[in-house]
Order: C-alpha cells, then sequence, then structure tokens
C-alpha cells in the first residue's frame, strides 16, 4: 500500500509512531496528484507549499506535541481562499485572483499542522451537480463503466475526485445543496455537511450564505470525524458562526446505536426511483435495525417544496453575493472599445467572466428578489423553508435520532450526458440533499454498495442541530455494517 | 419634563396664479454616526486619509469576506433613538439594497428596510417663542456609507475611494409633517442640535456628516387637514424627493424652487410625476434625475451574512439612565431656574458648550446678569474674532470674577466692560487687575454726598426743573459719577440726589 491509499487515521498513528514522515506521506500524494492529471482534480497545485508544511509539521510530530492533522496531506476546494495562491471558484471572472488572506477553515487546517497540496476543481462558484460548468473543465470521475468517462458529481467534485483516487488523504468541500455529500456518494467515500454554523464561512467564496456550509470529504467516517475537529468552532468573524463548544467527534464512534431511533421519511420514496436505489436504502434500513436501533416510519410533509423553494434561494442569494465581481477591483475586467462606459464594462465583464449556469442563476435569482415578484418566489419560498425545518424539528421531537435516505437518486451519470438536458434535471440530483441545507442540520452521504454497473452509491443520514458526533456514529455502524471497500481500477 | 405649551406654525402659503397652495414636506436625514470604526469593520473613519488607506478586506468586497456588526454603532442608533423619544425595537434586522455602482464594491449597500432598529418618535421644532411644530419620526434605521467616485482625475478614466465605504449612517426618516422651507431648516437645527447634544453625529454638513433628502409636494389649502386627519397619502400631490442637501439656505432654496416648479405644473393642468431631482445652486433650480419609471429596483431582502439583531432592554436602559439632559429640557430648566428669555434661553442651549460654560458662569450668581453677559459680551466678542467658546480667552472664573465685582458694587457696569476688554487682551485675576488699577467704584458716602452738594449747588436751574419734572434727576446722577470718573455707585448717587433733591 502506498502512503497516499492511507485514511488520516492511519496515517496519523504512523507519523506518530515514526513509522512514516510526513515528507514522505506528502511526496507520496504529489507522486499521485501528478499521476492523476487524468481527472482533472487539481486546478492549481502546491508543491512548495506542501513540502514546506510537511517540514514543518515532522518537527512538531518530532516533539510530540502533533494535533490528529498534523502532516496529512489535503486538497482544497478552489473555493476557500488560500493566501497567495490562485482561489479562482472555479471562475473565469476570478482569473488571476490571489487573496492576501486565508480562510479560517485553512487557517485552522494550516495551524493543525495539514498540508496542502493545492487546489481542487469544482462547478463554478459551486453551482452545479456534475463539476462540468467549471471554468477548468470537469473532474473526471475514477469510477468509470466501459470507457465512459462520468462525472464525480458537484460541486466538490474535484475534491472527490481526489479523495477516491487517493490523489490526497482527505479534501475540503462545500455544501449548498448537496455538493459534498453528492459528489462522496458518487465516488464512494464520506462527506459531511455539518450543521449550519458549525464551520465558518469566513475566506470561502460565497454562493448562497444562508445555505453554504464547509465539510471534509474523507475515505472513512473517522476520518471524517477528525478532520471535521479540526475545522469546526466559533469565528468572531462570522456572524453566523455558533458559539459553541465542539464536541470530541472522534471520541463520539462508539459503533453502539442500541435503542436510537431511525426515522424513514416516507416521502423521500419518489416516484420512478430506480429500484436499485430503493433496494440500497433497504440494505441500510436492515442495516440498522440489525445493529440495535429502532425503525420508525415518519412523514416530513414540506419534501417535495424542498427543491423549487431551494432553487429559488440560493440564486436569489446568489444573485446579491456575485453582483461583487464586476471588473472594478480585481479578476477580469473585459477589454472595453470607445464609448464604452460603466454599464458596458459591468455588461462585458460579466459576460466574459461568468458561465451560462452562474448567468442563469444570477437572472433567476434577480428576477424572484424583483419588485412585484419578492412575494410570490422570495417570501414564499422562505415561509416553505420554515415549513420543512420545522417537519424535522416535529421529527426530532418525537424522538427521532437519525433520518436514513438515499444520498443521490442514482449513481455517476456521464460527462456530457445532461449538456443537452432541461436544467431542471441536473438540479433533480439534489432532490435528496437540499432539505438539509434549508433545514441548517447535518448531514453525511455513507457509501454502501455498488450498482449493477459497478459505480458506487451512498445513503444519507441527517442529524439532530449540533448532535455531528452523534450523526457520525450512526454513520461509523452504516458504513462498518456495510464495508464498503471497493475502490475504482486505476486507469488515469 | 419637558413642559413647553406651544400653538402650531402657519404653513406656508404660495400664491399662484389661480389659487393658493401649500407645502407639505417630509425628509430623510442620513446622520454619520460618530464612531471611529465603520459599521461592519474596523476600518478606520477618519476624515482626510490617503485615498482607500481605512478599507478593511469586507468594505472592498473581497471574496470570501463577512460584515460583523459594530455594537458602537448599534448603541449610537438606540441613543439618537432615545434622543428623539422613539421606540426602541429589540429585534431588528439587516437588509441588502442591490444596485451596481463603481463607487459600492458589494454591489449591495446593506440597510434595514424591513426591520428598523428604532420606531416612531418626535422631534418638537420650534420656530419662534411659543410657536412650534412637532415632526413625527418614522424610523431610524442604520446603513453602510458609499465610497467616493472621482471622475475629474483623469479624461478617460474613473477613479473610486473605499475611505467612506461601509462607514454607518443614521437615516432618520420623517412623517410629511414640515409645512414650508423655514419648518424644514428649522427641524435639521433641531436635529442636528439633538444629535450634537447626544454626540451620536457630529453634524458637520460641510463634510457631508449630516445631509438631508428632502421631499416635497404642494397642495390645495385644506387638504393636508384631511391628510392629517386619515394618513391618507391621497389627500396630498405627488411629491418629488430632492437628494442630498447640506445646506440650511440650499434645502429652503430647494423647496421653494420645487414648490414653485410644480404649482406651475399643475396650474398648466399638468402633472407631477414622483421622480428624483437634484438641486443646483449655481442656476438655483432643481432638475431631474431619475424618473419613477427609471427608479432603480433594489430587490432588498434580508442580508444572509448576518443574524437578525437582539438588543436587550436592560441594555436600552443603561443607555437611557446615562442619556444627557436634551435641548428641550435644558432651555426649560434655564428659563424656570434663571429667570431667563425665550430668545436667551434658546441662545445659550444652541450648542453644548454654550450652556456648559452659562451654567458655570451663572453658578451661585444672578442667572439673567450671567446670561447678558456671555449672550452680549462674550459671544458677541467671540463672534466678532471668529472664534469658539473652547477657544474663548475669557474663561469661566474669569467672567465670572467680573460679574463678581458688580453684584458687590465694587466696580460699575461701565468699568466691567473695560475690566472684561482687559482680561480678554491681557488675560488676569478681575479681581486684582481692578484693585491694581484702581477701577473702584467709590461707595464712601462723605465723597459722594460731597459731589453731590457740589452739583447741586453749581447748577440752580436745573434743580427747579428737576423739582417740577423729577424724571431729570437722572440727569444730576450723571453729573455725579462723572464727576467722581465713573466711579461712584450709581445707586448710592442715585439715593442722595433724590433726597437731596427731595423728590
Amino acid at each position: 500500500m502506498n502512503a497516499n491509499e492511507l485514511t488520516i487515521a492511519a496515517a496519523r498513528d504512523a507519523l506518530r509512531k515514526g513509522d512514516l514522515t510526513a515528507v514522505d506521506l506528502t511526496m507520496s500524494c504529489l507522486t499521485a496528484m501528478d499521476a492523476g492529471d487524468g481527472l482533472n482534480a487539481f486546478v492549481h497545485k502546491t508543491p512548495e507549499i506542501a513540502l514546506d508544511q510537511a517540514r514543518a509539521a515532522d518537527a512538531r510530530l518530532a516533539q510530540g506535541d502533533a494535533p490528529a492533522m498534523c502532516g496529512i496531506p489535503l486538497g482544497i476546494k478552489d473555493l476557500f481562499c488560500t493566501k497567495g495562491v490562485p482561489s479562482q471558484a472555479g471562475s473565469n471572472i476570478l482569473k488571476g485572483f490571489r487573496p492576501e488572506y486565508e480562510s479560517t477553515v485553512t487557517t485552522r487546517l494550516f495551524e493543525a499542522g495539514a498540508v496542502m497540496l493545492g487546489k481542487l476543481n469544482m462547478d463554478e462558484f459551486a453551482m452545479g451537480s456534475s463539476n462540468e460548468t467549471s471554468c477548468y473543465g470537469p473532474a473526471v470521475n475514477p469510477w468509470k463503466v466501459d470507457d465512459r468517462q462520468l462525472t464525480p458529481g458537484g460541486s466538490s467534485g474535484g475534491s472527490a475526485a481526489a479523495v477516491a483516487a487517493d490523489l490526497c488523504l482527505a479534501a475540503t468541500g462545500t455544501d449548498t445543496g448537496g455538493s459534498i455529500r453528492q459528489p462522496a456518494a458518487f465516488t464512494g467515500i464520506v462527506g459531511i455537511k455539518p450543521t449550519y454554523g458549525r464551520v465558518s464561512r469566513w475566506g470561502i467564496v460565497a454562493f448562497a450564505s444562508s445555505l453554504d456550509q464547509a465539510g471534509p470529504m474523507t475515505k472513512t467516517v473517522r476520518d471524517a470525524a477528525i478532520f471535521l475537529q479540526a475545522m469546526a468552532g466559533h469565528d468572531p468573524k462570522d456572524s453566523t458562526s455558533a458559539n459553541l463548544a465542539v464536541p470530541d467527534f472522534e471520541a463520539a464512534l462508539t459503533g453502539d446505536i442500541r435503542g436510537t431511533t431511525i426515522g424513514i421519511p416516507k416521502e423521500y420514496r419518489m416516484d420512478g426511483m430506480p429500484d436499485e436505489i430503493e433496494a440500497l436504502w433497504a440494505r441500510g434500513i436492515a442495516m440498522m435495525k440489525d445493529a440495535g436501533a429502532r425503525i420508525v416510519d415518519i412523514s416530513l410533509p414540506h419534501t417535495k417544496y424542498a427543491l423549487p423553494a431551494y432553487y429559488v434561494i440560493a440564486p436569489a442569494e446568489a444573485s446579491s453575493n456575485l453582483a461583487r465581481y464586476d471588473g472594478v477591483r480585481y479578476g477580469h475586467r473585459a477589454k472595453l472599445t470607445a464609448g464604452d462606459g460603466i454599464t458596458e464594462m459591468y455588461e462585458k465583464t460579466r459576460a466574459e467572466g461568468f458561465g451560462p449556469e452562474v448567468q442563469r442563476r444570477i437572472m433567476v435569482g434577480t428576477y424572484v428578489l424583483s419588485a412585484g415578484f419578492y412575494d410570490a418566489y422570495y417570501n414564499r419560498a422562505r415561509r416553505v423553508r420554515a415549513l420543512i425545518k420545522r417537519d424535522f424539528e416535529l421529527a426530532f421531537a418525537e424522538g427521532i435520532d437519525a433520518i436514513l435516505t438515499p444520498a443521490t437518486p442514482s449513481s455517476a451519470f456521464g460527462l456530457g450526458e445532461m449538456a443537452s438536458a432541461d436544467p431542471v434535471e441536473m438540479y433533480l440530483n439534489d432532490v435528496f440533499t437540499v432539505t438539509v441545507n434549508l433545514a441548517g442540520l447535518p448531514g453525511i452521504a455513507v457509501p454502501v454498495g455498488l450498482d449493477r454497473r459497478g459505480l458506487p452509491l451512498g445513503l444519507q443520514l441527517i442529524g439532530r442541530p449540533w448532535a455531528e458526533g452523534d450523526l457520525l456514529n450512526h454513520a461509523h455502524v452504516l458504513e462498518t455494517a456495510a464495508g464498503f471497500v471497493a475502490k475504482a481500477d486505476k486507469w488515469w | 419634563m419637558l413642559d413647553l405649551t406651544y400653538t402650531l406654525p402657519k404653513p406656508r402659503v404660495i400664491a399662484g396664479a389661480r389659487h393658493d397652495w401649500e407645502l407639505v414636506i417630509g425628509m430623510e436625514i442620513h446622520a454619520q454616526v460618530a464612531s471611529n470604526a465603520k459599521l461592519f469593520s474596523g476600518a478606520s473613519t477618519q476624515v482626510g486619509s490617503e485615498p482607500n488607506s481605512n478599507v478593511a478586506f469586507v468594505d472592498a468586497a473581497m471574496p470570501g469576506m463577512l460584515p460583523v456588526i459594530n455594537e458602537f454603532c448599534i448603541e449610537q442608533a438606540v441613543r439618537t433613538g432615545l434622543g428623539l423619544k422613539a421606540q426602541i425595537n429589540l429585534t431588528s434586522a439587516f437588509d441588502r439594497k442591490n444596485y451596481f455602482y463603481p463607487d459600492l464594491p458589494q454591489g449591495y449597500q446593506i440597510s434595514q428596510l424591513y426591520h428598523p432598529i428604532v420606531g416612531m418618535g418626535e422631534v418638537l421644532v420650534e420656530m419662534s417663542p411659543g410657536v412650534a411644530r412637532l415632526v413625527r419620526i418614522e424610523r431610524i434605521h442604520l446603513e453602510q456609507d458609499a465610497g467616493k467616485s472621482i471622475h475629474d482625475m483623469d479624461p478617460a478614466m474613473s477613479f473610486v475611494d473605499f475611505n467612506r465605504t461601509g462607514v454607518a449612517l443614521m437615516e432618520i426618516v420623517s412623517r410629511p409633517d414640515l409645512r414650508g422651507p423655514e419648518e424644514a431648516a428649522a427641524y435639521v437645527a433641531k436635529l442636528r442640535q439633538i444629535l450634537r447634544y447626544l454626540g451620536t453625529c457630529d453634524g458637520n454638513m460641510q463634510n457631508g456628516n449630516l445631509r438631508a433628502d428632502v421631499n416635497v409636494s404642494v397642495c390645495r389649502p385644506g387638504q393636508y387637514e384631511k391628510y392629517q386627519a386619515t394618513q391618507d397619502f391621497g389627500h396630498l400631490g405627488t411629491r418629488c424627493e430632492i437628494k442630498n442637501m447640506n445646506s440650511m439656505r440650499f434645502i429652503q432654496l430647494a423647496i421653494d424652487f420645487e414648490a414653485r416648479r410644480q404649482i406651475a405644473i399643475l396650474e398648466d393642468g399638468g402633472t407631477v410625476h414622483q421622480e428624483t431631482r437634484l438641486y443646483d445652486p449655481d442656476k438655483n433650480e432643481t432638475r431631474s434625475m431619475r424618473s419613477k419609471e427609471e427608479a432603480h429596483d433594489y430587490r432588498y431582502f434580508p442580508d444572509p451574512d448576518l443574524l437578525p439583531l437582539e438588543i436587550e432592554q436592560a441594555w436600552v436602559d443603561d443607555i437611557a439612565a446615562q442619556m444627557p439632559e436634551l435641548p428641550d429640557a435644558k432651555k426649560a430648566r434655564f428659563m424656570g431656574d434663571f429667570g431667563l428669555t425665550d430668545y436667551d434661553a434658546n441662545v445659550l442651549t444652541a450648542d453644548l458648550e454654550s450652556a456648559a460654560f452659562f451654567e458655570a458662569v451663572a453658578a451661585g450668581r444672578d442667572g439673567k446678569m450671567a446670561a447678558n453677559w456671555v449672550i452680549n459680551e462674550l459671544f458677541g466678542r467671540l463672534n466678532k474674532q471668529g472664534l469658539a467658546i473652547a477657544d474663548s480667552p475669557v474663561s469661566v472664573a474669569q467672567l465670572g470674577g467680573v460679574l463678581d465685582l458688580i453684584a458687590s458694587g465694587e466696580i460699575s457696569g461701565k468699568m466691567a466692560k473695560d475690566l472684561f476688554e482687559i482680561v480678554w487682551t491681557e488675560g488676569g485675576d478681575p479681581a486684582a487687575i481692578a484693585a491694581a488699577r484702581g477701577m473702584k467704584q467709590v461707595t464712601d458716602t462723605g465723597a459722594i454726598e460731597a459731589a453731590v452738594d457740589a452739583i447741586i449747588a453749581e447748577n440752580p436751574g436745573q434743580v427747579e426743573k428737576a423739582r417740577a419734572n423729577p424724571k431729570l434727576a437722572g440727569w444730576f446722577v450723571g453729573q455725579v459719577i462723572k464727576s467722581t470718573g465713573g466711579k461712584a455707585n450709581p445707586a448710592t448717587v442715585n439715593e442722595m440726589v433724590t433726597r437731596k433733591l427731595g423728590l
């Protein structure tokens, strides 16, 4: 086994024992990263930074005071601002942008001794479910069917591909409507979206501020626990960050869920859902039951309104959040011709800088916020959001500890397959995940099996707010029971 | 506390070609919060810094940057609300007002449309003694100022300075309760006075730290009363908003011009269109900036980067407990405690420094006399030299010393003025100066009696006249004082002259 194939937990232990150095581990990942160019996962590589950090990590390890993430090579989603390192959110409009500041999440990771290998591909401004809206071209799923290249999902597609292909031990992701969980499910890895407010948004390029949340994408649930521990915590620079203590997530992984109650929401059993997904879900339910949990059918009646509400709220916030990309201060500015004024500068800059999906969402968002439509769309969507949140609150109030659902309506699809489809077809990828963002809850995707074509499928567990430890423990039980160990055959 | 009874001022009536018109005016005052840091960043608000030197990452709307509310600015808004006897909303929220402009880096201004921090309040605007307008305040909300676009540095390019970007403003919105240009200016002046008392805004209009958007409409006499009875704006004319006024004089000129413009349109059978206008002081006219149709759709929505702002009643109570005495109360107290006239009380309460100076001088002395001296001698002299009270060469103790010499009869009023002039130019202790320069009023009755006797003896004709007409006794008093070189105590002289002439 090459060092880059290790889990965070195994690498941590080996590093602490001195069986491995952070430099060797990093070298192993850098080699894998360079060999993985065919996946188009890394869009900007930072080997010098990585080796500097690895050497520093080795020094800390030698002193014996190394935190768990010390010396662990990570990929960082391009949405995170990293000081002096290109941070473009997968968009041409931020071409050449190198922040003068470091996001809170990466600051915390680096303070814990983590190593940055480079920046990871993603859908432009995190808007997409296939990584195909990236200005860098799509990341490619290490999993293949025949010779067809598949999407790793999105928007954290580069993160998912890199982790699944062992280019790094783990990666940061962000999740606004499923952008961690869907790609995790498509690539057979673990991805957790924490409770809204658990992880600071400071320094993460905003898509939809009330929904965005960063989280880890890892090979195992234990790794997710270790990684999340290092990312989470109150940040006074983010007003929506919760001033709550962060419990020991790894310690929560007892593997014992006897006596807990798992809710199975009937509204997630959708018309036309593939039997494979249905069967997977049933298997997951059986596993939880075998582990001693009580299984209860529940109702989350407003689920069907979640996707439309999400696709009003998220674009509305995005249309405002992306107004700052105007060519005035940083990033791309269109070349102007004689007679062009400020309006032409805005129009040309934004037309050139934003891709079609981002433009579509800006237009949708602008429309739903405009006078005369605000109440019909935005306000109504907010009311729906409140109802969805209440659905979950009622379920938890009745003693539900976690909710088990499919993570995605299908396994990974082919790149380009949806090119001519109605955009709404693509949005349907988020059908099981957006409710969690709308309600601000923690949700985790766990790989559970393979479909007939041999592609990974995942299930989603949804937890009570601030109960990531408990959620991770349930996920850990599911992961153990599922025993998912399959890896993509290396073709890249 | 406030017990001023007043009658309402008459609304301004403008005679049109066909009939009379009345004015209806409402104002939105933008007052920069007196804070060292911006509303959502720690960047300095210092005026006069190098362009783009007071800019935090969030002010420049760098990707991923987030606003964090400056609690001090919240406190100032609450203080201002309390000063305007307004309702303080314990829950308020910030909204984004979206529009594109280079000096607005975020592409939106963070403001409070739906849930302002301060609700209904009031301001009493006095027009003359006993005549005042009670102006209703609809709301005060906090919002970010924009940056500054500079178009005249380069023929082909514009520049932006973000130093002002994100500085906290309070927008103080009145109801359309003002009825004429003078009232509008008096309202701004009163608000400015209150803000300066509170210390929540420095009131510097030249720097634009206090500026007004003025909404003007005209209506036929009687319509306004219907509006007040029903609060139905349908009874009023269509309003136009004159943006960004920062001079009391121009506010009045602009309102007058705008009212006459609207009247001319209406009397011509036209309709006034709701629009935003700018006042051009060079031409003394208002010009259309944008019509209602061209008006921006600001797409307001709650700012998702900021949680609703929750404040505690106990915190508001703490602020309330530390409120300074406000102008109306101070004026009433000065009139009550010191027996000042309405006019004098207004002058002395115009700003805190004047009021404090006066109170210190008046402490333990005759209030009216202190007021006279502070207003006539001190303020007169300060005005003449263009000095602020803080720069007065004559201190409270020195002016008090002069007044004490008058009160004890040691110097006359005339001498006091000379003494004041010496203290002003040379400084020093008034009592010591008076002693050193022999500026002592003669109260020795023997000396005065001799002088009185001499004058009476020398002027038998005048004695006859004075006995016939006692009002002429004053002539003797003047002569006696003159003969003593101005040192004789006038009261003593007067008493003696009256007695000796047998009046």
